[in-house]
């Protein structure tokens, strides 16, 4: 038995002429956080629907907690949640009336599902606002409602499609401060999509780079900057340096290269902060003295930049970017 | 089932909710029945001669054209409420809540189902009122009214409107446009109206139209109810032919409904 959770091998799905999701494998494993990073259009909410049998692939197959997404769909979905990149709360319910809703399609028993529903309306901090309709809330108010509904049946695996689009920083956090409870206090493995690299950077264990449907890197958000190479030690000595420095500098673990620069050196190195003693000791050993020193890390940006030939951050806050968010708040608002 | 009774609470919710709805949705039939029933009344034109009026009363019915189309409008009613059903699923695809809904334990024909129902029910709801209307007009009863063929009415109206919701789901089941559900109602709703008995009896007809209104399930719908509603004599092998017409309308297009839900619900 292995403790996959989630098991994706060669899924595939086409809109027509369009190849949305590209032959894509992997694997998610039992109480982790897994991220789906990439820009608009890359696949992302057609990998979500599928896993949680909104879609029917065109090819390959995937398990979801052991069953198969095609032939066990009543399996798979009685043990997720799902909360959907748009706000789908009803509006003209209360926060309470969609709660029992969305409980009663899980058939979860009536005084069940209200003692579950008061905690979670509690857990996102919506006690308040559980009896008013769900079109006088603020779009944080949704997100987060929207989350209590993907937990009223105790999922084994939430997915989340986009968890914190067009909420501002404070809400975003928070979100986030959710997200890592549920891992830690319940022990959920969650699968989330993102095109901010704060979030997939800060929040997941593993990541997928995804772009045109298909998986460019998948690793750690530590391996996947590591990757390129390291991060960056630049460093200053009090005199002009020895010839036999720049050697041992190189013997050092984890450093790759050293390039001498004007008062110093420059080093790529695999794990920067562990390494960076090992630097100053060696210094210390030709008898110089360290003047200045600075670590610099490779952003999950230029991860992508290596991956794709594109960055990430140009669509942040394009007009893109924008017009999508109007939409789902227009969506919400409608 | 207990997701159908829960999607089908969250219609009927969402319907009490705004009221407003159905008080426009109420409006257009008594306008109707106010300017159209009572403006073109058709059998002013016997001249009010005695042999006029026979002839008026043989080919309609009735004795007044007012009484004939306010009972007409019970199916206009009906019609125009479930037609809603498509354009209410085609919302919920768009707003997210269907694929919601997907992704739970919830039946497909339960989510169908649900559209159906409220339809069904907004109909029924609706024919109510405008049938109070209509009394209140001046619709005149058969010597035969009773509460029970009231209810035989409302059976009639009943099975009418399951098989036209079910209808109009299903057309609507893979849209994600309303503005062609919109135009699919424009297109087919007059024609359903005016092919059939509601507003002029089949008889007087061509007989092209008369062989469309054989089809249209409006015609058993309205013919049933005016039998029930007005007429001096029940003439059963009438209503048995309605029932059995409006019977397997319903039931197969139920069944059309749940079985394109299997497939089709999710892409
Ligand atoms: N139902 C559909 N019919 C046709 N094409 C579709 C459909 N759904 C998605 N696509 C196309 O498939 C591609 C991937 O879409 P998807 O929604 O999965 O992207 P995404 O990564 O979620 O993007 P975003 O960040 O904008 O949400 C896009 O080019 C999109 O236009
Ligand atoms: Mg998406």
């Amino acid at each position: 038995m292995d403790n996959n959770v989630i098991d994706v091998s060669d899924l595939t799905k086409q809109f027509g002429e369009l190849t949305a999701v590209n032959h894509v494998s992997f694997q998610v494993r039992e109480g982790e956080i897994f991220g789906f990073l990439g820009p608009n259009g890359a696949g992302k909410t057609t990998m979500i629907s599928m896993l949680t049998t909104v879609l029917r692939p065109n090819g390959g197959a995937a398990k979801v907690n052991g069953h198969d997404v095609a032939h066990e769909a009543l399996e798979v979905r009685r043990s997720i949640g799902l909360v959907p990149q748009e706000y789908t709360a009803d509006e003209d319910l209360t926060g309470m009336e969609n709660l029992l809703l969305i409980a009663s399609l899980y058939e979860v028993p009536r005084a069940e599902a209200r003692s579950r529903a008061g905690e979670l309306l509690d857990l996102v901090q919506l006690k308040d606002a559980a009896d008013r309709t769900v079109d006088t809330y603020s779009g944080g108010m949704r997100r987060r409602l929207e989350l209590a509904c993907g937990l009223i049946n105790r999922p084994k695996v939430l997915f989340l499609d986009e968890p914190t689009l067009g909420l501002d920083v404070q809400t975003r956090a928070a979100v986030w401060e959710y997200i890592r409870l549920l891992k830690e206090k319940y022990h959920m493995t969650l699968f989330l999509t993102t095109h901010y690299l704060e979030e997939a950077d800060n929040l997941c264990d593993r990541i997928a780079i995804i772009d045109h449907g298909k998986i460019v890197a998948l690793d750690t958000p530590r391996a996947l900057k590591d990757s390129l190479g390291g991060d960056i030690i630049e460093i200053h000595v009090d005199r002009p340096a020895e010839d036999g420095l720049a050697a041992s500098l190189g013997a050092l673990p984890n450093v790759k290269h050293v390039l001498p620069v004007d008062g110093g050196y420059r080093l790529t190195v695999a794990n920067g902060e562990e390494t960076a003693p090992l630097v100053l000791d060696a210094i210390r050993a030709h008898n110089l003295k360290a003047t200045r020193i600075s670590i610099a890390k490779p952003t999950l940006d230029e991860v992508y930049l290596a991956r794709t030939g594109r960055t990430l951050r140009d669509q942040e806050g394009s007009s893109d970017e924008a017009f999508r968010q109007r939409i789902v708040t227009r969506r919400a608002r409608a | 089932m207990s997701g159908l009774v829960a999607l089908t609470g969250r219609e009927i919710k969402k319907w009490y909710k705004n009221p407003f709805v159905l008080f426009i949705s109420l409006i257009q039939p008594i306008i109707w029945m106010g300017l159209f029933g009572k403006a073109m009344d058709l059998s002013a034109l016997a001249g009010g001669s005695a042999a006029g009026l026979a002839a008026f009363k043989n080919t309609f019915g009735v004795s007044d054209y007012f009484s004939f189309m306010a009972v007409g409008m019970l199916a206009f009613v009906v019609l125009f409420a479930t037609m809603f059903s498509g354009m209410s699923i085609v919302w919920d695809r768009r707003l997210g809540f269907l694929n919601k809904v997907l992704s739970t334990p919830a039946s497909r024909g339960s989510i169908i189902m649900s559209k159906v129902f409220i339809a069904v029910i907004r109909a029924l709801v609706q024919a109510g009122i405008v049938l109070i209307a209509a009394v209140v007009l001046g619709l005149r009863f058969g010597a035969n009214f009773t509460p029970l063929t009231l209810l035989a009415t409302f059976a009639a109206l009943f099975l009418m409107s399951i098989g036209l919701s079910a209808l109009f789901v299903a057309i609507a089941i893979r849209s994600t446009k309303w503005e062609t559900q919109m135009a699919i109602m424009n297109l087919l709703n007059l024609p359903l109206l005016f092919a059939s008995n509601a507003l002029f009896p089949t008889a007087l007809m061509p007989t092209w139209l008369q062989d469309v209104a054989k089809f249209n399930p409006v015609t058993y719908g309205v013919d049933a109810a005016r039998e029930f509603i007005l007429l001096d004599t029940i003439n059963w092998t009438n209503v048995t032919n309605d029932f059995l017409f409006l019977g397997t309308f319903a039931i197969v297009f139920a069944a059309i409904g749940i079985v394109l839900s299997w497939r089709y619900l999710s892409k």
